[in-house]
């Protein structure tokens, strides 16, 4: 009966309003990507997609909020990796566990990059580890937040290195990049589209992708200097855990064609971010994933 | 640059302009809606629109809302937005007196000039103003915020003693929610929606609202409404005049905005605090301030509005938000596709341009607007006692409600009323305890942050206390500690002499009487 009368809703789905949750400030940079999105998918499925912002706890918040959302699918929220992964994780009770967010679909992710100022003398990364083994703790690195993508990035990097800086975290990417722009740290792990927007003044050393950045073609990459990380922040859409499959399916069409949409992708490209565009079940399997790699490292931060 | 002017009136941008100007007047006006979330409302408004256009209007929105915010903080003494905290220190009692035309008058032309000098400074000096504000590390954030804290000096008119403790009080409730640098979780007691912290908005309403509207309905029961607004001629005249002779307020309060605005996350709230501070500590009257003083309408209306520009100036240069507003317009531009950076200037030259002229025509028909509309708002006064208090605390609630959808929000902010309606019998100000919430996060993340820097450079003590901007902020808060008491002094010295002699009624003043207005004697 309860199983029918979902289908039969699944069937209509939707027919009201659909509210999709920023769990941010506006401005940010899952805001842009959801008022970049709003427009189309209010055409493609037929509704009104209204736009909330339930800023709080780096996320938690607004995860928390849609955790215990009825599972319908007309309550949606923007889910950022890997942030949905380490809060449960670290504090214990974040208000939500990573697994009551039902993933929809992935669909950008912005690779997280080292820099210097132009001014530095460490001209490469081999320069930055090397000052790095010679001075213990001298050199600082601005990063966003605290159990970030930023400071995993920052964890990754000294356990990989075999060397000891001072990450110093900032509340948001305006703050952190003053403070770096203006040579108050010695170096920053910050967001692709923040250092496509200050590369005339920086030095990018290294990027988390797997291939080389379109828009930093000469940065290399992580991997390609022989460490094993690819730090990134990725956002997709999530809703929470119970959404009938039939309905998870068409949201799931709906921001898939929206992601695989070339001009949208030009358009993030341009901006600093890399296009995704993973389904349902890839998101799935992806947070997975990540969830070991990040849990092996939590843990051997709580070992030190 | 005439080009600009071309665009701002062609037809529909102007028409464009002067509604989404509106539109932001009445978001101001209202508690708990904000200029950053009308903002990014109107965002995908504008997708469709001309860049210019879509500019405009953002443009157009964002001084409306500086505008708007005066007006209840005058009327209702609820500040319509965090920038118009220290509007009602001045503008309530105004309003209280009758005389809401004055005060609404003297918010519309502050912000006309704080709105203008704010744009000549975005034309003239963004890169040099925008380097500068580079130059604000965390140890300046710190000692930014310690000097705001020293406020508390000037607001805590009747005891040092009490407006500490409210500080204190302040300072403690910043601290509930995931502390910003750690991420540890703090006094939340398992309630997930306090992990997000005490919003401020929230708390400004409870502490200024609320103890307001249970006042009126003590106040109800025993007696009549003592005041009628009555409307007078010649007032905006006679406020503007009177305003006119004071270019060094205005434009010492306009500088501390635009200055204040370029640093990231330091907005309207902490501009106007200081330029009120500072129009206290300069003035040869300051016992007058707090009791309905225009000029402390005019230091904070003025820094708040020039908060605008200047916190366009590194969104502009550099791409970096002085403000979350600024971050809302600087992705507007990214989806419009813009890049700030010297392209700006160049490439994408006639489009800023023309953006920073349009603040030139939306302060002036802002100012038209709000300074015709001050007869008619001020109306608002007259407004019986019983339908006011029910219509403010319904404001109040959905206010409260309305900033993050949180029912925990509406509890918040009626528990923070209780405590600051018993607080206020009590003798404590509701001030010093807003001062401290705001003040809180900038001196936990400067310190926090100056000290991991200082371990890393080999001394704490030395990055705190040898950097130039911070050592002029020390400056700052060492005069701000020791000015009242030296005013204090002077005062009581001042009051000697006027017992003495009969020449001391000849003292300038800048009160404003119950029969009327005496604007300086000197004129």
């Amino acid at each position: 009966m309860v199983s029918g009368l979902m289908v039969a809703q699944a069937a209509d789905f939707p027919n009201k309003p659909i509210t999709y949750i920023i769990p941010f400030d506006p401005g940010g940079q899952t805001d842009i990507e959801a008022r970049r999105q709003q427009p189309i998918l209010e055409e493609l499925l037929g509704v009104p997609v209204i736009i909330t912002y339930r800023p709080g706890g780096g996320g938690s918040v607004g995860w928390s909020e849609l955790a215990n959302s009825p599972p319908t699918g007309y309550v949606i929220a923007g889910n950022n990796i890997p942030h949905i992964i380490l809060q449960p994780l670290q504090r214990g009770n974040a208000g939500y566990n990573t697994e009551d967010l039902e993933p929809v679909s992935l669909f950008q992710t912005t690779p997280i990059g080292l820099a210097v100022l132009k001014s530095s003398p460490i001209e490469s990364f081999e320069d930055f580890v090397q000052y790095a083994k010679e001075h213990p703790g001298a050199i600082t690195i601005a990063g966003s937040g605290t159990y970030s993508g930023h400071h995993i990035a920052y964890l990754q990097l000294e356990k990989l290195a075999g060397i000891k800086t001072t990450y110093i975290p900032f509340t948001g990417a305006a703050p952190q990049i003053t403070a770096f722009l203006g040579g108050h740290t010695t170096a920053i792990l910050a967001n692709s589209n923040d250092l496509v927007q200050h590369q005339d003044r920086i030095r990018v050393l290294a990027i988390g992708d797997d291939q080389r950045f379109p828009s930093l073609p000469d940065v290399p990459t992580f991997v390609e200097l022989g460490y094993d990380m690819i730090p990134r922040i990725d956002r997709g859409i999530c809703v929470p855990k119970g959404t009938p499959p039939e309905v998870i399916a068409i949201l799931e069409a709906a921001f898939l064609s929206i992601a695989r949409d070339p001009e949208i992708q030009s358009q993030m490209i341009e901006q600093g971010f890399v296009p995704m565009a993973l389904g349902a079940q890839e998101y799935k399997e992806y947070i997975a994933l990540k969830t070991v790699e990040y849990s092996e490292l939590m843990q051997a931060l709580e070992d030190r | 640059m005439l080009f600009a002017f071309g665009e701002i009136f062609a037809p529909s941008n102007f028409l464009l302009l002067v509604l989404s100007g509106i539109a932001g007047i009445i978001v101001g006006c209202l508690p708990g809606l904000t200029a950053t979330m009308a903002l990014a409302l109107l965002v995908p408004f504008t997708f469709t629109m001309p860049a210019i256009t879509g500019l405009i209007m953002l443009g157009g929105l964002y001084v409306g809302a500086m505008f708007g915010d005066a007006i209840p903080a005058t009327l209702i003494n609820t500040p319509g937005t965090p920038s118009a905290i220290a509007t009602t220190f001045d503008g309530y009692p105004l309003a209280k007196k009758g005389l809401a035309q004055h005060a609404l008058t003297a918010n519309a032309f502050s912000s006309l000039v704080g709105g203008l000098i704010g744009t000549i400074l975005l034309l003239t000096l963004s890169p040099p103003l925008a380097e500068l504000g580079l130059k604000f590390g965390p140890p300046e954030y710190f000692w930014m915020a310690i000097f705001g804290l020293t406020i508390i000096g000037t607001l805590a008119s009747q005891s040092i003693l009490k407006g500490l403790t409210g500080g204190a009080l302040g300072l403690l409730l910043s601290t509930i929610g995931i502390s910003p640098i750690a991420g540890d979780v703090r006094f939340t007691f398992g309630v997930t929606n306090l992990q997000a912290g005490v919003d401020l908005m929230v708390a400004l309403i409870g502490f200024f609202c609320i103890p307001q509207v249970l006042e009126m309905v003590e106040f109800g029961v025993k007696h009549h409404r003592p005041v009628k607004y009555k409307p007078q001629k010649g007032v905006a005249l006679q406020t503007i005049a009177f305003l006119l002779r004071k270019p060094i307020l205005l434009i010492r309060s306009s500088l501390i905005g635009v200055l204040i605005g370029i640093i990231p996350g330091a907005g309207g709230n902490i501009a106007a605090l200081v330029s009120y501070n500072e129009a206290v500590r300069w003035s040869k009257t300051p016992e007058e301030f707090g009791k309905g003083n225009i000029e402390g309408i005019a230091a904070t209306e003025t820094a708040n509005c020039s908060v605008v520009q200047g916190s366009l100036i590194p969104m502009l240069t550099l791409g970096i938000p002085g403000s979350p507003a600024a971050a809302v317009i600087l992705g507007a531009l990214m989806l419009h596709g813009m890049r700030p950076g010297a392209e700006m200037y160049t490439t994408f030259g006639h489009i800023t341009y023309t953006f920073i002229f349009s603040f030139f025509v939306g302060v002036i028909v802002m100012f038209i607007f709000t300074a015709w509309g001050s007869r008619i708002f001020a109306r608002m006064v007259n407004v019986p006692l019983q339908h006011l208090a029910p219509m403010i605390a319904f404001l109040a609630i959905v206010g409260s409600f309305a900033i993050r959808n949180s029912l925990l929000d509406v509890g918040l902010m009626l528990l923070f009323g209780l405590c600051a309606y018993v607080l206020h019998k009590l003798g404590f100000e509701s001030g010093p305890v807003v001062l401290g919430l705001i003040m809180g996060p900038f001196a936990e993340q400067g310190l926090v942050q100056s000290i991991l820097m200082g371990r890393a450079s080999g001394s704490v003590l030395r990055l705190m206390f040898s950097r130039p901007i911070s050592l002029v902020l020390i400056g700052l808060c060492l005069a701000s500690v020791i000015w009242p008491m030296v005013s204090h002094w002077q005062g009581k010295l001042r009051t000697g002499q006027r017992e003495q002699g009969p020449a001391a009624a000849e003292q300038p003043s800048a009160a404003i009487t119950e029969e009327g207005v005496v604007m300086g004697r000197d004129q």
